[in-house]
């Protein structure tokens, strides 16, 4: 008997993304779509696109959804949190628009405690406008506002959210993760599913960091692409959870 | 029953009886009391009040609120209203209903928080970037600020776009005796079957204002714009005052109006001529109205106003459709201070009329 191993998640509709061979916003698109079916949750599920590469994030998703103006998808995601307190709200933001237009907002949201998931792509880079400085671009990195690589003393220094953001009592789940390779791609998706699973027990705010790929402005192929996440990003970035309250039923965790 | 309401407090109460269960604020002088009222009244209501860490963020609260179908409003002044343009444009080219409430403070910059009328072409000529334009209310009274705040919701979702209630310092802090319009229970509104709030039956909705494709962005504004003519045709508000026979008339709104109407009785006892055009509705602003005037035989119109020349313009572009040319002028004060009415009666006894506010 045939049986099928392996389907597009009910969230996701069956069309192309626009992204760039090699980006990892396709993959965590999935994920998210997979984590949210996991979770039973798919007919109340309202999406917050930032603007960036995913500003057109509501062509992939079937939920409802909104395009935030450059920055403020945590606004829009706390009126309609406010307005539909039993809906499961996800917000999508790259670096650009979460730590730097948009710096004062995801800090309120997260200080809040506001009780939905922000799913954060960091690639380092303005993607969408071609390649500028991001707050999150590194020490060095070559990009077309910082084109003798970025100069701490000229430039300033890279934004560190989720070690930020940790140190506000709000949150409840705070986590930095990758999608490079299998065994990555899972984490990640646990990890969104528990920013879920406090979402849906009411638990407040979390957000899960994405180190995330753009091989058109890292100028790498794909495969280059990755490898510079797991040997450079990831030492400016370390993975793992920085905050995570626990969930109800669970074992306190130290 | 009539009560003493301070203006911003009726203007907070008729947006509760209007079903208002969304209310985003940030402090700023003279609207506070808005912001304050709606931190505890929403909540006997199963409301909803967020203080934002701004106006920026503030406004982008009420887009969310106000896409996901719930009557939901904002409130500031100047220097807080420039910062919520970003998201007012977004809200419109989203179509998105709500109501802001702008207690103008004179400016520019961070001025003073004294009565002004500073913000005029701000609120009716569109105010953010790109092509959209906001209804606007120009209430002159407590009793006015309730029934038109009352309205601005029914407006909101009538065109799906934002309406703003222009006050000014002095009604937002000033009390008089007003009946806040009777509560209506928001269940009982519409459905508005494009709002964005999950159980969607799987027809997604997307509540968006980014159009890459020239014409399908063309299209778009064709539509905004049959909207802001429907406004025009169906709702423009204004009210004449002693205009019948009137050789003179003085155009003012809000607050400045009713210091108009003492000046139109004081001129009247002195044997002049005088009357009063009210524009209510700023955005659509009543131009036919003026032309009916100066068609009529009104040969002098005198913009009062409380800033640098801004209603002058609406005027002088109404008139323009005028078979005659009357002569327009323009008596001012700003940066806080609030004409009398002798000061306007003396201007127009004077005779001379400028079109700069300086001379």
């Amino acid at each position: 008997m045939d049986q099928v191993v392996f389907r597009k998640p009910k969230l996701l509709n069956d069309t192309p993304m626009h992204y760039c061979p090699g980006c990892t916003h396709g993959i965590v698109h999935r994920l998210i779509a997979e984590a949210l079916e996991e979770l039973g949750e798919y007919d109340n599920v309202i999406g917050i696109a930032p603007v960036g590469c995913a500003v057109f994030a509501y062509n992939y998703f079937r939920c409802d959804m909104y395009e935030a103006a450059h920055g403020r998808a945590p606004s829009v995601a706390t009126g309609v949190k406010r307005a539909c307190e039993d809906s499961t709200v996800f917000v999508y933001q790259g670096d650009g628009d979460l730590a730097s237009i948009g710096m004062a907002e995801i800090v309120h949201a997260a200080t809040r405690g506001e009780n939905f998931t922000v799913i954060f792509i960091n690639n380092g880079i303005y993607g969408m406008t071609g390649g500028q400085m991001a707050p999150t671009t590194l020490p060095g990195q070559k990009t077309t506002t910082s084109q003798q690589g970025r100069d701490p003393k000229e430039h300033g220094n890279p934004i560190k959210v989720c070690e930020l953001l940790s140190t506000l009592t709000g949150p409840a789940y705070i986590a930095r993760t990758t999608v490079t390779d299998v065994k990555s791609v899972r984490a990640t998706r646990e990890a969104i599913k528990r920013g879920f699973t406090m979402q849906k027990q009411k638990r407040g705010f979390s957000l899960i960091e994405i180190l995330s790929t753009c091989p058109t402005n890292f100028h790498l192929s794909p495969l280059d692409s990755m490898k510079y996440i797991d040997e450079v990003a990831v030492k400016a970035y370390p993975l793992g959870v920085y905050k995570d309250i626990g969930l109800i039923g669970e074992e306190k965790k130290q | 029953m009539k009560k003493l309401w301070k203006g911003n407090e009726a203007v907070a109460e008729a947006a509760v009886a209007a079903g208002c269960r969304c209310f985003f604020g940030y402090p700023i002088t003279p609207q506070n009391e808005i912001p304050e009222y709606m931190s505890w009244r929403l909540k006997e209501v199963g409301g909803h009040f967020v203080q934002a860490e701004s106006e920026v963020s503030a406004i982008n609260m009420v887009y969310g609120a106000g896409g996901a179908g719930v009557r939901a409003m904002t409130s500031s002044s100047g220097p807080g209203i420039s910062l919520k343009q970003e998201g007012i444009s977004y809200i419109a080219g989203a179509e998105i209903p709500c109501v802001i409430a702008d207690m103008m403070r004179a400016g520019p910059g961070l001025g003073g928080i004294q009565p002004s009328q500073s913000d005029y072409l701000q609120a009716v000529k569109g105010g953010g970037h790109g092509d959209y334009k906001v209804f606007v209310y120009a209430p002159a009274s407590v009793q006015e600020a309730a029934d038109l705040t009352f309205k601005a919701f029914d407006i909101a979702d009538k065109y799906r776009n934002p309406v703003m209630v222009l006050g000014d310092g002095m009604l937002g802090q000033m009390m008089e005796p007003a009946e806040i319009p009777a509560a209506i229970d928001p269940a009982t509104l519409p459905v508005k079957k494009w709002a964005a709030c999950g159980h969607n039956g799987g027809k997604q909705r997307v509540l968006s204002s980014i159009l890459m494709n020239p014409d399908d962005l063309e299209e778009h504004n064709r539509k905004l714009t049959r909207k802001y003519e429907q406004m025009a045709k169906e709702e423009t508000a204004y009210e004449h005052y002693r205009t019948e026979d009137a050789d003179i008339v003085l155009v003012a709104y809000g607050i400045v109006a009713r210091i108009c109407k003492a000046a139109v009785d004081m001129l009247r006892q002195a044997g002049i001529k005088a009357g009063l055009f009210r524009p209510i509705t700023l955005f659509p602003f009543p131009y036919g109205q003026l032309v009916k005037l100066a068609d009529g035989g009104v040969n002098k119109f005198i913009s009062v106003e409380l800033s640098c020349g801004q209603l002058i313009e609406d005027v002088k572009l109404g008139l323009y459709d005028s078979k005659n040319r009357p002569e327009v002028g323009i008596y001012a004060r700003v940066g806080g201070n609030v004409m009398k009415p002798e000061d306007v009666a003396d201007y127009v006894r004077k005779g001379k009329v400028s079109s700069s506010w300086i001379k």
